[in-house]
C-alpha cells in the first residue's frame, strides 16, 4: 500500500493529511505553526504518521502547500494553497464550483472546475482585514476564547455595525462599543457580519455558483457559517475537515504523481 | 560568420538603449551645470516636435521618478515628500519628483536641471496638479495642450469628419500659442523647416516602433515586453524626433528581424505567452519578471508600450508638406489612442490575444495611480466575457515598495500558472 501526504503550512497553523490510494483520509494532524516553520512541518507530518500508524517509507510522495510550502523540506514539490483548497473541496463535495477559504491571514474566493482546477481566484489584498486574524483581535479584546466567538455571537439580538475590518483598529472599535454599553454578543455579531460582508464581496468577484464550499480554520466557527449563509441566501457546504482542505488537496495532487509514475505517458510508440 | 553576426546583433537594443540612457542623463546633468533652460514634459503628449525646434532640453519627470524605484532608492524620496506634507495616497511619481526638487535636482543618474517651462496635456489628471507644483515652486509658465474627446473609448471623431477638422484646428491654435511661448523662453525664432526635419525623424521612429511591436508575434517571442520593452519605450520617448532615435530603432528592427528569421527567442523554453496591462512594478522590476519567467512565462505584449509612448504604437505618419496641421492631427489621434489603451484596453486586446497567441493576461493595478488602475477590474471582467482567456489581477505599485509584498505576489502568480498548466492539459484533452 502506497500513501500520499499533503502538508499545509499556514500563517497560524500547520496541517498534515495522509491519504491512501483510494483518496480517502487515513490520518490528519494539526499544530500551531510558531516561529520554526521547518520544524512545524516536520512535526505535523510525524504526528499524522503516528495517527494513521503509517511508516514514513510507506509515503511515496509529499506535497507542501500554504505560505510555508517551501519550508516542507522533506516534501517532493510544492503547490499553492489556492489550487489545493479547490482540489480538496471538490473531493469532499463534488458539486463545488466556488470555494471560500478563510484562514488566519487571508481570505480567498476560488472558482473551480468539475475536476477541482482553478478557473479564477481573488484574495484580500496585502492586509489582514476581513480574515481570521480580525476574529483573533476581537477575541483578545473581549477576552473570549476563539472557539467561543461564534456560539456567543449567535446569541445576539441587536448586532452593532462595525465600521472597520482593519485588524489593527479592531480592538479600538470593539472597546468603543463596550464603552457605549453594548452587549458582547451584539459586538461579536457585528464583527462576524463585517467579515462576512467583505468575504461575499470577494466571492462576487469570481462569481457565486450554485454550490459553495467553506474551507479554512474559520469554517469551524458556527457564527460565521450562519452569517455567511444568511448573507449569501444559501447553505454552504462545510466539512468536519474544513481545516484540512488545503492539506487534503495537496495529498490528492501527491497521489496524482504516484499514479502518473506507475502509468507514464508513452511519448513514442 | 553567422556566430559573429549573432553576437553583435542579439541584445544590441538593450545594450545601446542603456548607453543612450546614460548619455541622456549626462546631458541633463550638463544642462543643470550650465544653467540651460529646460522643458519639463510628460510621456503622453510630450510635444517633443515643437520643443526640439527651440533646442530646449526635455526633462521627463515620470522617467526620473521610475529610475529612483529601479535603483531601489524611491522610498527615500517618497518618505521625504511625505515628511514635507504630501499624502501617502497620491501619485508616487509626483512625490519622488517633489523630493528630488527639494534636494536641488539630486538624482541617482545625475543632476536634474530646473524647468524654464512645463508642457503637458490633459492625458493624465495628475499632470495638471503636478505642473502647478513647478509653476509655484519656480514661477515658470505651465502650458497645457487640451486634447478634446480623449476618453471616448474609440468613439471620438475620425479623420475626414467635420468634427475632426474643428478639433484639429483647435489643437493648431494651441500649438501656435506654445510656439510663441517657446520663442520667449528660449529666445530663439521658430523654424518650420527644422520642425519638418524633426517630424521626419518621428515618422521613421514611429514606423519602426510599430514594426518592433508586431515582430513579437514571432514564436518564440523576440523580446520581453515588460523588461526589454521598457528600455525601447524609454528611448522612444527621450530620443523622439532625433537622428539617434532613428538609428536606434533601425538597428532594433534589424536585430529583431534577424532573431525572428533564426528562431532566436528571449527565453530558452517559452511555455506561456503573456500580455501585460498597466504600469510595471518598478521597485522589484527584475524580480517581478522572474516570478513569471521561472514558470516559462514571458510578456510578449504590453499596453504600457502603447499608452506610455503617447500612442507611438500606431505608427502615425506626418505630412511634412503641412507640418502644423499634420502635427495637430497626430496629437489628436495618438493621445486619444493612448487614453483608450489605458481606459479600455479590452477592445484592442480581444484581437491581440489571437494575433500574439497569448495564453494569459496579467492586470497590474497600482496603488498610487488611480487614473490607470481604477477601471482595470471592470476591464478584466469585460475581456473575460468577450474571450476565454486566463487572467490574473495582481495589485502592487510602480514606486512604493512599502505596498509591494513579494510573498503574496508569488503565491498569486504560482496559483495562476498552476491553473494555466491544468488548462493546457484540458485543452490537449479537448475539455476546454
Amino acid at each position: 500500500m502506497a500513501y500520499a501526504a499533503g502538508v499545509d503550512v499556514g500563517s497560524t497553523q500547520t496541517k498534515a493529511v495522509i491519504i491512501c490510494e483510494d483518496g480517502n483520509i487515513v490520518s490528519r494532524a494539526l499544530i500551531d505553526t510558531g516561529a520554526n516553520v521547518v520544524k512545524a512541518a516536520e512535526k505535523a507530518f510525524l504526528l499524522a504518521l503516528n495517527d494513521g500508524n503509517v511508516r514514513e517509507e510507506e509515503v511515496s510522495y509529499v506535497i507542501g502547500t500554504g505560505y510555508g510550502r517551501y519550508k516542507v523540506t522533506f516534501g517532493n514539490t510544492q503547490i499553492t494553497e489556492i489550487s489545493c483548497h479547490g482540489r480538496g473541496a471538490v473531493k469532499m463535495f463534488p458539486g463545488t464550483r466556488t470555494v471560500l477559504d478563510m484562514g488566519g491571514q487571508d481570505t480567498k474566493a476560488i472558482s473551480v472546475s468539475e475536476a477541482g482546477e482553478i478557473v479564477d481566484f481573488c484574495m484580500n489584498d496585502k492586509c489582514a482585514a476581513g480574515t481570521g486574524r480580525f476574529l483573533g483581535a476581537a477575541s483578545m479584546a473581549l477576552d473570549i476564547p476563539l472557539d467561543d466567538l461564534g456560539p456567543t455571537a449567535l446569541n445576539s439580538q441587536k448586532p452593532v455595525k462595525i465600521s472597520t475590518t482593519c485588524t489593527v483598529f479592531a480592538e479600538t472599535e470593539v472597546l468603543s462599543w463596550l464603552g457605549k454599553g453594548k452587549k458582547i454578543q451584539d459586538i461579536l455579531m457585528g464583527v462576524h457580519k463585517s467579515i462576512a460582508s467583505r468575504s461575499v464581496s470577494l466571492l462576487r468577484r469570481v462569481g457565486i455558483s450554485e454550490e459553495i464550499t467553506f474551507t479554512g480554520g474559520v469554517a469551524k466557527n458556527t457564527g460565521m457559517i450562519q452569517v455567511l449563509n444568511e448573507t449569501l441566501e444559501k447553505k454552504m457546504n462545510v466539512s468536519e475537515d474544513s481545516h484540512f482542505m488545503g492539506a487534503l488537496g495537496a495529498a490528492l495532487f501527491a497521489l496524482d504523481h504516484i499514479v502518473a509514475s506507475r502509468n507514464p505517458i508513452k511519448v513514442t510508440a | 560568420m553567422k556566430k559573429s553576426t549573432n553576437q553583435q546583433l542579439v541584445g544590441r537594443g538593450t545594450r545601446n538603449g542603456a548607453a543612450l540612457f546614460r548619455n541622456w542623463f549626462q546631458n541633463l546633468s550638463d544642462a543643470a551645470k550650465d544653467n540651460i533652460p529646460t522643458a519639463y514634459v510628460f510621456v503622453m503628449g510630450s510635444m517633443a516636435e515643437i520643443l526640439r525646434v527651440f533646442d530646449l532640453p526635455m526633462v521627463f519627470p515620470e522617467i526620473n521618478s521610475l529610475q529612483t524605484a529601479i535603483r531601489h532608492v524611491s522610498d527615500d524620496y517618497l518618505n521625504e515628500a511625505e515628511d514635507y506634507g504630501y499624502s501617502p495616497d497620491i501619485c508616487g511619481y509626483v512625490k519622488a519628483d517633489v523630493a528630488m526638487q527639494l534636494r536641488g535636482g539630486e538624482h541617482p543618474m545625475g543632476k536634474i536641471p530646473k524647468p524654464a517651462i512645463a508642457v503637458l496635456t490633459n492625458a493624465c489628471n495628475t499632470y495638471l496638479k503636478w505642473g502647478e507644483i513647478w509653476e509655484r515652486m519656480y514661477g515658470i509658465p505651465m502650458f497645457t495642450v487640451d486634447v478634446p474627446a480623449t476618453r471616448e473609448a474609440g468613439r471620438a471623431s475620425k479623420k475626414g469628419s467635420e468634427q475632426f477638422i474643428w478639433e484639429r484646428n483647435y489643437i493648431v491654435e494651441q500649438l501656435k500659442e506654445l510656439i510663441e511661448l517657446c520663442e520667449k523662453v528660449s529666445d530663439k525664432k521658430f523654424d518650420i523647416d527644422r520642425l519638418r526635419e524633426i517630424m521626419g525623424y518621428v515618422n521613421e521612429m514611429s514606423t519602426n516602433y510599430k514594426r518592433m511591436l508586431e515582430l513579437n508575434k514571432s514564436k518564440p517571442s523576440l523580446f520581453n515586453a515588460l523588461t526589454d520593452g521598457t528600455i525601447y519605450l524609454g528611448v522612444a520617448n527621450t530620443y523622439r524626433g532625433t537622428k539617434e532615435g532613428v538609428d536606434y530603432f533601425n538597428d532594433l528592427v534589424e536585430e529583431l528581424e534577424y532573431m525572428s528569421n533564426n528562431s532566436i527567442g528571449t527565453l530558452t523554453d517559452e511555455k506561456y505567452r503573456l500580455g501585460f496591462l498597466g504600469v510595471p512594478c518598478y521597485p522589484i522590476f527584475r524580480r517581478f519578471n522572474e516570478l513569471f519567467s521561472e514558470w516559462g512565462g514571458t510578456f510578449v505584449a504590453s499596453t504600457y508600450l502603447w499608452f506610455a509612448t503617447g500612442g507611438t504604437n500606431l505608427g502615425v505618419q506626418y505630412d511634412l508638406t503641412n507640418p502644423l496641421e499634420s502635427l495637430a492631427e497626430g496629437i489628436l489621434i495618438t493621445v486619444r489612442d493612448a487614453m483608450d489603451s489605458m481606459f479600455n484596453p479590452e477592445i484592442p486586446l480581444v484581437g491581440l490575444i489571437d494575433e500574439y497567441a497569448l495564453d494569459g493576461v496579467i492586470y497590474h493595478p497600482i496603488k498610487s495611480c488611480r487614473t490607470v488602475s481604477t477601471g482595470l477590474a471592470d476591464n478584466r471582467r469585460a475581456l473575460m466575457e468577450m474571450k476565454d482567456i486566463a487572467t490574473l489581477f495582481l495589485e502592487s505599485d510602480m514606486m512604493d515598495q512599502r505596498v509591494v509584498s513579494e510573498a503574496q505576489m508569488k503565491n498569486r502568480v504560482d496559483a495562476f500558472f498552476e491553473g494555466l498548466e491544468s488548462r493546457k492539459v484540458r485543452l490537449m484533452e479537448g475539455v476546454v
